[in-house]
């Protein structure tokens, strides 16, 4: 080896030690920055918000002094509805970016794909609008590998739980409805959805006639909409994230006569009524949250305080966003550090009331590990209509300000 | 009452795609371009009358001619910012030029659906119906709206008949889709009959645009699958054969709305593709294709 390219490696061994000793001392500063990475589809409205949310609540923690005097930095990477993208996000913001926790998309592909990261790169992850069992279910099944995966939002099974509670409620009780056709795009998340629905749908008394899953490239839902006719069932319960505005617009075009009622992630979003040319009247949706929907006192607040700011309201992913900032900025506070492994134990023991209820994660034992606790008390979602272009609750009764009305088309069988 | 359902359907589902095909393979027959963001600017018309009707208020009839509108310009601007520059360039062989359209125009078009994403978000539109409710044909519940693009599609067709057979300009086109260097010999400039051609696409283009908005809706998303649906009936029909087009527009419709009723509305676009890749064996240039 020669004398000049021997001393270039010595400086460049040099340098790299000089790097991680910087690397190494860096947390012990008290004025860094709690850093915490946000990866969504920009360009997706049910993405979008969680950014925008995010940042309003580290602007609201800074404002108010920060974590230990720490500020919350929010550093935000456009992920392309992209799994690929995801994960090169991921791996940048750990690696360049030196963040000590992730949040990160509303689909359960991108997720599902982000779980072994977080897993091998040691970083606390939460994910605010995904809902495939798998995501909790692979913590529970390998813990001390996928210890570092949250699951921030409720999972398909709880989702399914908290329509049938509603539609027992809204549908049977109510309305005296006995029988259902399931409609659900096939994607990660509705097959445990679906699951759900087939199980609890007969127990609440709505007999499953017809279950159709349709590719969520379908442009023309004529025929899907023809079948479902075809079968005579009083209600379609939905399970639809990735479609939204074409079926319902074809629904109230084709005047098909059965109201929708289920998950339906794009009428979450305040845009869906122009998006639809308010063909979304009547539809009904289950939500964690909604414009003017008091859950808990912070609800209401945080959604006018982000319309303010951004111009609409949140969708359901900006509401778990919003909370995700502030439970985490809690564990570090309570762990009294950034280490990922204190974090995680930290993580676990969150008692947050967000804007979406209590929040508490099911722990090791629990079939779905770091996933949201479900039931009254806690998270049980509500059930949403849309009414003179504007989304109502008319579920549970304690937050319900209107009674459910379907738009003239719609003929009650009972 | 079900062959009701699916002749009524599979009509107005086909009626769109033949309005959308013509376009495509006029430009083609006339220039040799295979204009890869085709897609892109039926959705470009589709987001622009929504926007104009749902966000700026215009109304429905203006939104819709703000579609088409919209739908020209942005042709207009691929023939001379895409286009023409690769034509005219004495840098790339002739030989090459077809490719480079190809590439051009498909970049082109990805440009063009990023900046919906970007502004609009990915989500779909919906452009509002000119003429609301249903209608009993045959037993079947019918939107009025899918009469009305069934008859819009027919009568844009058989104006841009008259048109190419009837008028002085058509002609031209005509004579440009057979012979080009015959038409420079009869004096004829090549180039202006190219920006009638594009004016003609761009507005058959929007009208198909704005109908599919109508009548399905669209998203950023459905540029890819659109410009393929053109692209595969053309095929299909007989690259710059525009009756041809019509046939594979109509064959193409049925097959997927039989696919759709019959099989499952998640397999409806497969059996159209197997026929294309059999069309293909048997007779490479298509059902009347003349080369």
């Amino acid at each position: 080896m020669n004398k000049a390219l021997s001393g270039a490696l010595r400086s460049a061994f040099g340098m790299a030690a000089t790097g991680a000793l910087l690397a190494a001392s860096s947390p012990a500063l008290a004025a860094d920055p709690l850093r915490i990475g946000v990866i969504a589809e920009a360009q997706a409205i049910a993405g979008a918000s969680i950014p925008q949310a995010a940042q309003l609540a580290a602007d609201e923690i800074n404002a108010a002094g920060g974590v230990d005097g720490r500020k919350i930095e929010i550093i935000g990477y456009d992920n392309h509805s992209s799994s690929a993208d995801s994960v090169r996000a991921f791996q940048r913001a750990v690696n360049e970016d030196k963040v000590n926790a992730v949040i990160a998309s509303y689909i359960s592909e991108v997720v599902l794909a982000l779980e072994p990261w977080a897993a091998r790169l040691k970083t606390p992850f939460v994910t605010p609008g995904a809902a495939s069992n798998e995501i909790s279910k692979s913590v529970h099944a390998d813990y001390e590998k996928n210890k570092y995966t949250f699951h921030g939002y409720l999972t398909s099974a709880a989702l399914a739980l908290s329509v049938c509670d509603g539609a027992k409620d809204l549908l049977v009780d109510k309305l005296h409805m006995k029988s259902a056709v399931i409609m659900s795009e096939d994607a990660a998340w509705t097959k445990p959805l679906d699951i759900g629905y087939e199980e609890c749908l007969p127990k609440i008394g709505l007999k499953v006639l017809d279950h159709i899953r349709f590719s969520p490239d379908t442009t023309d839902f004529t025929p899907i909409f023809n079948k479902i006719e075809g079968a005579k069932p009083d209600v379609i319960i939905t399970g639809i994230s990735h479609v939204g505005v074409q079926p319902t617009v074809q629904w109230k075009n084709q005047q098909v006569p059965i109201p929708m009622f289920g998950i339906s992630s794009q009428a979450t979003n305040e845009t869906f009524g122009k998006d639809t040319n308010q063909a979304a009247e009547g539809v009904l949706y289950q939500g964690v949250s909604g414009p003017g929907v008091a859950v808990t006192p912070k609800s209401v607040p945080f959604a006018e305080n982000f319309r303010k700011k951004f111009g609409n309201y949140p969708s359901y992913a900006g509401y778990t966003a919003y909370d995700e900032v502030y439970y985490i900025a809690d564990a570090v506070k309570r762990a009294g550090s950034t280490d990922a492994d204190k974090l995680v134990d930290a993580l676990e023991k969150t008692d947050w009331e967000g804007t979406i209820g209590r929040v508490q994660f099911y722990g090791k034992d629990d079939p779905f590990t770091h996933s949201i606790k479900y039931g009254k008390g806690l998270i049980t979602g509500l059930m949403l209509q849309w009414q003179d272009g504007k989304q109502s609750a008319v579920w549970p009764k304690d937050v319900a300000k209107v009674d459910i009305k379907f738009p003239s088309f719609i003929k009650l069988s009972n | 009452m079900r062959a009701f359902q699916i002749l009524i359907d599979g009509f107005a589902i086909s009626a769109l795609y033949a309005l959308g095909a013509t376009g495509f393979t006029l430009i083609f027959g006339v220039s040799g371009v295979l204009n890869l963001s085709h897609g892109a600017i039926m959705v470009a018309a589709a987001v622009a009358a929504w926007a104009a009707a749902s966000v700026l208020n215009v109304g429905t009839y203006a939104g819709a001619l703000i579609g088409v509108g919209v739908a020209l310009l942005t042709a207009f601007a691929t023939y001379f910012a895409v286009v023409k520059p690769i034509q005219d360039s004495r840098r790339i062989p002739n030989e090459e030029k077809e490719i480079f359209v190809l590439t051009g125009t498909l970049l082109w078009g990805i440009m063009i659906q990023e900046l919906i994403a970007y502004f609009f978000t990915n989500n779909a539109k919906t452009v509002l119906p000119i003429v609301e409710g249903v209608v009993e044909i045959l037993g079947v519940r019918t939107p009025k709206n899918e009469i009305f693009t069934a008859i819009v599609c027919c009568l844009v067709i058989a104006l841009l008949w008259l048109l190419v057979n009837r008028t002085r300009t058509g002609k031209a086109v005509l004579a440009a889709s057979m012979n080009p260097r015959g038409v420079t010999l009869l004096g004829l400039e090549l180039t202006n009959i190219y920006i009638v051609v594009w004016a003609i696409y761009g507005i058959l283009a929007g009208i198909a645009g704005v109908l599919l908005g109508m009548f399905l809706g669209v998203s950023s998303y459905s540029v890819g699958p659109l410009t393929a649906s053109a692209f595969s009936i053309v095929v299909l029909g007989g690259l710059g054969s525009v009756s041809g087009s019509l046939i594979a527009a109509f064959v193409v419709g049925y097959l997927e709305t039989l696919t759709a009723y019959l099989v499952s509305p998640a397999y409806r676009t497969i059996p159209a593709l197997l026929l294309l890749v059999f069309v293909m064996y048997i007779r490479p240039q298509g059902l009347l294709g003349r080369r």
